[in-house]
């Protein structure tokens, strides 16, 4: 039983069922608007990056873990560094928290849909799309081997000729635009669509997350796409942009290119951080101690981290005092993630702590995220970053953060919304076994990379000479890397485990207080039969069973009704947000899945210099947009 | 779960402030496409500060003979644009299209003395890097010119075939902010591309 449902004679079940309902199949596949389809697809496409990506580091780590060893050769391993960190980046940490935020947002928000569905389901395309754009370099044996951020003049067309960095370069502008089209959606539906009395002060933080998590995307995006974009121009159309020898720049490529990179790892960070501040409460048994303050914290960091681009480029002989600033900046980032770090910990403390697997995914971060925060202050400092730059310690710094205090989120997400998502319980056993293991793995892995960095042994080598003291600690490294990758195996086993089991899970498995729990498991197609009523900040600790809201006045009778007689939410206003339109959910669409497939031709007709087909795919992009615009009207009443 | 059944709270509406979603999605749109053009703008004086000379010896200043009044009727187009938004709220749907109508013809004049421009210069924009970033931003933004027309001839088919009669108009609404938009770039890069290089 819901915990909101409103008596039968007030709102029918089956006449809602009837009007969300997908067409069954393959046309319902490809022309679904469901905002939770669409996250968990979201959430399948980027693990199965992940994997993929994980699998090419186990080969580097196979590589690496005696001296002189020759599983790879010095290209090979230059390719698998690439498209790893690519994907983990690109592919699979930003996607994978737009497919959380996708699925969670708008039911923790108690809106029946994404403010833009069929722009949702564009973005899903989009992303998917780049990802095999990206990945059929390896059918034609030219994956991208010029490193993650794919600096020129080595990616230029003189030092590297041939498709692979083209794959990169286009690639990245390809899956920006999802990104993008991604942020946007979810900025205008946390903004219009929250139901009755969710004001801003009660939003959940991990919704504030998102929304931080999307204003740094839309103002971080741009400059990586540009970098990618002009590398593109260069190598395709034969500019000058980044030719020093023509009066360009190799050192605005890479500004422009960390003017994104710096705040894309707080873009990761801050949704993980959201999802921790979610799991922590919960498994505590109390509200989170400090609210007002992890909101501030992370609007500031969102904020701060525009500011501190330049200390990645602290070896490339930039006026000192200009450095100076940007060090500066970048110590001072610390304390607003030290104040939520303190609001966690406050609230474990004056809690009843509860070790289920979520909250041991979390506790595990916040042990990776202070090793990884200290690192982050070392290398912040610069005759510091001057020793290391380059080395080891920086591939342990960046491991520890993106590997450690974003993905461990990821993976106590994984555990603590699952049954919501799956309707499916997750073994709690294999669960911890699973934590553990990755856990352990992670840190054998990882730790000994500072000593390799600090013994001297450079990032990006493919191979090392026997003697230098390395060979040990290699191995150790390398056992560590297997370790983890067998737990984070465990928890797939785990997952395809649930999804195959038959008894279903109660709508609360965990005593959670914000709204996704306050419908079934999985949700319905609408979401909520009737819209909860939010009176504080923990709507379910507040007050059970939920109120759900009712037509008070005219232009109100959506209200209860909305979804009863057609597919609508509703646009809600002021700080006490209520309601001012009504707004309709689109049907399904084969428009979004269109658009995409047209920028796709775009894509490869660039890539492979064909110029009637990417006109033919700027004329699929037009006709299918125009369609689109076409029909906003018919989303009203 | 409980055997309470639960309580129906009656809510009342909010004054509708006017602006869709879609205007709001726009204006998300705009808020990352200008970032685009700012972080050109600073490409282009990254460039000029590391160069000795901007233009490179030998490379023609850009002309202003066309661009300086085209200029002015881009961002001209932006008033009847206003005057059609103001009848869109009024339901006034003929004058619209004339207001429409009217921006269209100047944004397209715009484009053509753009066209000239180019065709004029006697570089290109694989020469130097001078030249990549003129030809990169000033085509850049002829797109969203053009771009604009588009959005603008699909709202004007729309309110022809009277679709906007009903009082719903959110692709029109969005359709003049983004014209708005691409004339307010207009502001940063015409003085940067053509006028400060001038003044040296
Ligand atoms: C199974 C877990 C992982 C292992 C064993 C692993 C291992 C490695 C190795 C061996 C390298 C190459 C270092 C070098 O040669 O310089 C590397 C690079 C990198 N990894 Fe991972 N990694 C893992 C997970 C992740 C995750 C989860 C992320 C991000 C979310 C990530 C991001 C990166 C990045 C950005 C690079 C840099 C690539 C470059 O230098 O261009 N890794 N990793
Ligand atoms: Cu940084």
């Amino acid at each position: 039983m819901t915990l909101a449902t409103p008596p039968e004679e007030v709102v029918p079940l089956e006449p809602l069922e009837e009007l969300w309902h997908d067409p069954p199949g393959l046309v319902g596949f490809l022309t679904t608007v469901d905002h939770k389809r669409l996250g968990v697809r979201y959430i399948y496409t980027s693990f199965a990056f992940f994997f993929a990506s994980g699998l090419m580091a186990l080969a580097m780590r196979g590589q690496l873990s005696e001296a002189r060893a020759d599983l790879l050769g010095p290209g090979t391993y230059n390719e698998l560094m690439t498209m790893h960190g690519t994907t983990m980046i690109f592919l699979f940490n930003t996607p994978v928290l737009a497919g959380f935020g996708n699925y969670f947002v708008p039911l923790q928000i108690g809106a029946r849909d994404m403010a833009f569905p069929r722009l949702n389901a564009f973005s899903w395309w989009v992303f998917l799309f780049a990802g095999i754009f990206m990945y059929s370099s390896f059918l034609i044996g030219k994956p991208p081997d010029g490193g993650w951020f794919g600096y020129t003049p080595l990616t230029s067309s003189t030092f590297s000729p041939g498709l692979n960095i083209d794959f990169w370069g286009l690639g990245i502008v390809f899956v920006g635009i999802s990104t993008t089209v991604g942020a946007i959606n979810f900025i205008v539906t946390i903004f219009k669509l929250r139901t009755p009395g969710m004001s801003l002060n009660r939003m959940p933080i991990y919704v504030w997350s998102m929304l931080v998590f999307s204003f740094m995307v839309l103002f971080a995006v741009p400059a990586v796409s540009l970098a990618a974009g002009l590398l593109e121009l260069d190598r395709l159309f034969g500019t000058a942009w980044f030719v020093p020898a023509l009066g360009g720049s190799v050192l605005l490529y890479q500004h422009l290119f960390w003017f994104w990179g710096h705040p894309e790892v707080y873009i990761l960070f801050i949704p993980a951080t959201g999802m921790v501040s979610m799991i922590i409460p919960v498994f505590s048994r109390r509200p989170l101690v400090g609210y007002l303050w992890i909101v501030a914290a992370l609007a500031g960091i969102g904020f701060l981290s525009f500011g501190v681009w330049v200390h990645h480029m602290f070896a490339t002989g930039i006026p000192p005092l200009a450095m100076s600033v940007f060090a500066a900046a970048s110590l001072v980032i610390a304390i607003p993630s030290g104040v939520q770090f303190f609001a966690w910990i406050a609230t474990m403390w004056q809690g009843t702590v509860r070790l289920a697997t979520p909250m041991l995914f979390c506790l595990g971060f916040l042990f990776i995220f202070l090793a990884g925060g200290i690192t982050g202050v070392m290398v912040a400092v610069m005759p510091f970053d001057w020793q290391v730059t380059d080395s080891y310690f920086v591939v342990a710094h960046f491991h520890y953060v993106l590997n450690g205090a974003v993905v461990f989120p990821i993976f106590g997400a994984m555990y603590f919304w699952g049954p919501k998502m799956t309707g499916r319980a997750l073994s709690e056993r294999l669960g911890k076994i699973s934590f553990w293991v990755m856990f352990i793995g992670f840190n054998v892995a990882f730790m000994p990379m500072h000593i390799l960095g600090l013994l001297g042994m450079p990032r990006r080598i493919y191979t090392y000479d026997r003697g230098l003291g390395w060979d040990g600690i290699n191995l150790l490294v390398s056992v560590g890397s297997v370790a983890f990758a067998t737990g984070a195996g465990l928890t797939l086993l785990n997952w395809i485990r649930a999804v195959r089991r038959k008894e279903p899970v109660p709508d609360d498995p965990w005593d959670a207080d914000s709204l996704e729990w306050a419908t079934t498991s999985p949700p319905p197609e609408y979401n909520f039969a009737a819209l909860p009523v939010v009176e504080g900040r923990h709507p379910l600790w507040d007050r059970r069973p939920l109120r759900y809201a009712t037509a008070g006045g005219p232009g109100t009778e959506g209200v209860t009704a909305v979804g009863a007689v057609e597919r609508r939410t509703p646009v809600t206003e002021g700080f006490d947000t209520r309601p001012e339109e009504d707004l309709r959910i689109p049907r399904e669409s084969w428009v979004p899945v269109a658009t995409a497939l047209g920028i796709a031709v775009l894509f490869v007709g660039l890539l492979v210099n064909a110029e009637i087909m990417a006109v033919v795919g700027v004329v699929g992009i037009v006709v299918a947009a125009g369609v689109w615009a076409w029909r906003t009207e018919e989303d009203l009443r | 779960m409980t055997a309470v059944a639960p309580v129906a709270v009656p809510i009342a509406p909010a004054v509708h402030r006017g602006r869709s979603v879609t205007w709001w999605g726009m204006l998300m749109v705009i808020a990352t496409e200008g970032t685009i053009f700012l972080c050109l703008l600073a490409s282009w004086y990254f460039l000029w500060a590391a160069s000795k000379e901007w233009p490179p010896a030998g490379v023609e200043l850009p002309d202003l003979k066309l661009a300086l009044p085209f200029s002015f009727v881009l961002w001209g187009s932006s008033i009847p644009v206003v005057i059609a938004e103001h009848a869109l709220r009024t339901n006034r749907i003929g004058t619209f299209r004339v207001g429409m109508a009217v921006a269209f013809v100047m944004g397209a004049a715009f484009l053509v003395s753009t066209a000239i421009d180019f065709n004029a210069l006697h570089y290109g924009w694989r020469d130097h890097a001078y030249g990549s970033a003129f030809y990169t931003i000033v085509g850049l933004h002829a797109i969203h010119v053009l771009v604009g027309l588009v959005m603008n001839a699909v709202v004007q088919v729309k309110a022809a075939l009277g679709r906007y009669d009903r009082g719903h108009h959110r692709s029109a609404e969005a359709a003049a902010l983004y014209w708005h938009f691409v004339d307010g770039v207009w502001v940063f890069v015409f003085p940067s591309l053509f006028l400060a290089v001038h003044f040296q």
